[in-house]
């Protein structure tokens, strides 16, 4: 099915984006020229392929939401939108699509968003090479840079987003995956998963959110290669991870935040090759988790290597590099002869204590730690690393 | 006269072997943690820790021991037409300026030749201020005890006060009170202790003040201001000055 194209300029027979959405049929595809229009709340019922080319903008000037595009087969590209309203009744976005399949989002700007795209009950959707940037100042008048509900089999690469409430936001979605994207100066999460299993998220980078990434009541997600970089805060963490079961988690690498991982409530995570930088709690690891596995990461220059609240640990650790590891290696096959335990006493404390933290570095501080080291009563005995490595892993 | 007497005491103190060692001591470590770690910010961490142990220990080990040591010295000044306050001054600037000026070369030579950042030089700043507050300590317990192991003793433990039993009262505290918000009191608890001031404020200029939680947060806010920037540095005068002053007091009605 080729359809005829309808070009929209100031000097075309055609001057408004709406009127060209009236003429097409299924099919057909608009060019708009450069220029800017002052339109909103657009709807295409049909499908139609919009293509902006350079210089084409969509402003909406605070009266509403963008374009809607409702049928399979649609497209938007190229297109600059800008300039929406704060709404707290509906979810006013730039781009939106609602009950499609089989629709691509790609090369848009969008700017002073609300919402920038959001998918309803869509699959098989491609979001690519966007920039998306809000301005977003509170959690409550804000929206999400993409937002999925309900949707399976969506692509979104190559993406740039900022200053939203969320990046990325995935709630009942399925089979998807999150690539090559960069999310930063997100109030709440880079990139949040809400009921929403089998997805996979790659090479993405998550700068300075409020946290990183944060999966929860979630199952089976693959979460590989991402950076996350300076997520800080009191409340801030690289990874959040609420209620996941049977998921992996490897070669990421976690610098510079709070807290590089926090997770509750989670089982039979796999979580190896990973390296932790230069965070304040490299991982902090709740009661509630059972049965996860952590194996051959790197831990480098955190304040706390792994903190928990729990005396008690039923999860596994081997192989891993710790840059505070004292022991020897009397046999030279590269693994440590005695133990290492991971959890210092201070740490523990701060878990019933947060106020504590003000003793950091303390003379005092350093001599508790030192004494429990060397007869450990409070810290969980279970929780050591029986081979931990001599040599930090190179993993490229 | 007073400063006659001082530059004295400041040349002869320079020239001593326990200057030397400790700023041969100061300095091999100080080059030691920034040429192992290549970053300054990671040795000004390190390099805290040993100041705020060492600083504070040399001060008033050595200055009880100095006290008592120069104390035929200042009997014979005082046959002189010199009065008290001038030996007095005389001998804590002369301590103080030669234990900073050791410190300063020790730890701040390696640091300004590896690049000086805030931190650093907050932490050579603080490290001067705790060598007049804890040599003024040192005198006090000095001219309150005739007895030179008293004297000493009496020094151990205004420092195992100062750096250790301190900080394990706050714990308690803070253990004890866990249910009330105690933020602003123990903001107030521990800018009364000179260590713990030196320390935090140290702190707040590295990365880790990040991970400081909520009670950091205040901390920053206070003394990000001009307000808590001028309390903290009134603080450690006053350290440095009132104990100093009741020394001088004591000294000047002393039977010798």
């Amino acid at each position: 099915m080729s359809g005829k194209d309808i070009e929209v300029c100031s000097e075309c027979n055609v001057k408004t984006i709406r009127e060209a959405i009236d003429l097409t049929e299924d099919g057909d595809r608009i060019i708009i020229k450069k220029g800017i229009y002052r339109e909103y709340d657009l709807t295409a019922d049909r499908s139609v392929e919009i293509v902006g080319e350079a210089g084409a903008e969509l402003d909406i000037d605070f009266k509403g939401g963008g374009i809607t595009l409702t049928k399979d087969n649609s497209a938007i590209s190229g297109l600059t939108v800008k300039n929406m309203t704060v709404s707290y009744v509906k979810d006013l976005s730039a781009i939106r699509i609602e009950n499609s399949k089989d629709c691509r989002i790609y090369n848009n700007f969008l700017k002073n968003t609300f919402f920038g795209i959001y998918l309803a009950n869509s699959s098989s959707v491609e979001i690519s090479g966007n920039y998306i940037e809000g301005n977003a100042d509170t959690e409550t008048s804000s929206g999400n840079g993409i937002h999925l509900w309900k949707c399976g089999g969506v692509k979104i690469e190559g993406n740039r987003i900022s200053g939203h409430r969320d990046g990325v936001y995935l709630e009942f979605v399925d089979s998807s995956s999150v690539r090559n994207n960069y999310s930063e100066k997100n109030l709440r999460y880079g990139l949040h998963f809400m009921y929403s299993d089998n997805n996979s998220y790659t090479q993405n980078i998550f700068r300075d959110n409020g946290a990183g990434v944060a999966v929860m009541f979630s199952e089976f997600i693959e979460m590989t290669e991402n950076s996350f970089i300076q997520n800080r805060g009191a409340a801030s963490f690289g990874l959040l991870l609420k209620d996941i079961k049977r998921s992996v988690i490897s070669r990421n690498s976690f610098s510079e935040n709070t807290n590089g991982i926090y997770m509750e409530g989670c089982n039979d995570l796999e979580m190896m090759e990973n390296e932790f930088y230069s965070n304040g709690w490299a991982l902090k690891i709740m009661g509630s988790c059972t049965d996860n596995i952590l194996i051959r990461n790197n831990f480098i220059d955190n304040t706390f290597d792994i903190s928990s609240n729990s005396s008690r640990n039923t999860n596994k650790y081997s192989e891993n590099y710790w840059d505070k590891y004292e022991g020897y290696d009397l046999n030279k096959d590269g693994t440590g002869d005695v133990p290492y335990r991971p959890v210092s006493f201070y740490s523990m404390l701060l878990e019933k204590i947060p106020d504590g933290v003000i003793l950091l570095r303390s003379f005092m501080v350093d001599l508790l730690d030192f004494t429990e080291k060397a007869i450990p009563v409070f810290i969980p005995e279970t929780l050591a690393d029986e081979n931990p490595r001599m040599q930090m892993y190179d993993y490229d | 006269m007073s400063v006659k007497i001082l530059k004295y005491i400041f040349l002869e103190l320079v020239r001593s072997k326990f200057i030397l060692i400790y700023t041969a001591f100061l300095f091999t470590f100080s080059f030691a943690v920034i040429y192992i770690g290549h970053d300054t910010a990671k040795a000004v961490v390190t390099l805290l820790n040993i100041s705020l142990f060492v600083v504070p220990l040399v001060s008033l080990i050595f200055g009880t021991i100095h006290f008592y040591n120069s104390g035929e010295y200042i009997q014979l000044l005082l046959t002189q037409p010199v009065n008290r306050r001038s030996i007095f001054l005389a001998e804590y600037f002369g301590l103080s300026f030669s234990l900073s000026a050791a410190f300063l070369a020790g730890a701040g030579l390696p640091l300004l030749i590896y690049g000086l950042s805030i931190s650093a030089a907050l932490l050579l700043f603080t490290g001067v201020m705790l060598t007049f507050i804890f040599v003024s300590l040192s005198f006090l317990s000095s001219v309150l005890n005739k007895d030179k192991v008293k004297g000493i003793g009496l020094s151990v433990i205004i420092w195992l006060v100062m750096s250790l039993i301190y900080d394990g009262l706050i714990l308690v505290i803070l253990f004890a009170f866990s249910e009330y918000p105690l933020e602003k009191f123990i903001l107030i608890l521990t800018t009364l202790n000179p260590v713990d001031l030196s320390r935090i404020l140290i702190l707040l200029q590295l990365d880790i003040s990040a991970l400081m939680g909520f009670t950091g947060a205040l901390f920053r806010d206070f003394f990000g201001s001009i307000t808590g920037m001028v309390t903290a540095l009134i603080l450690l005068l006053l350290w440095a000055a009132l104990p100093g002053l009741a020394a001088l007091k004591v000294f000047s009605k002393k039977n010798f």
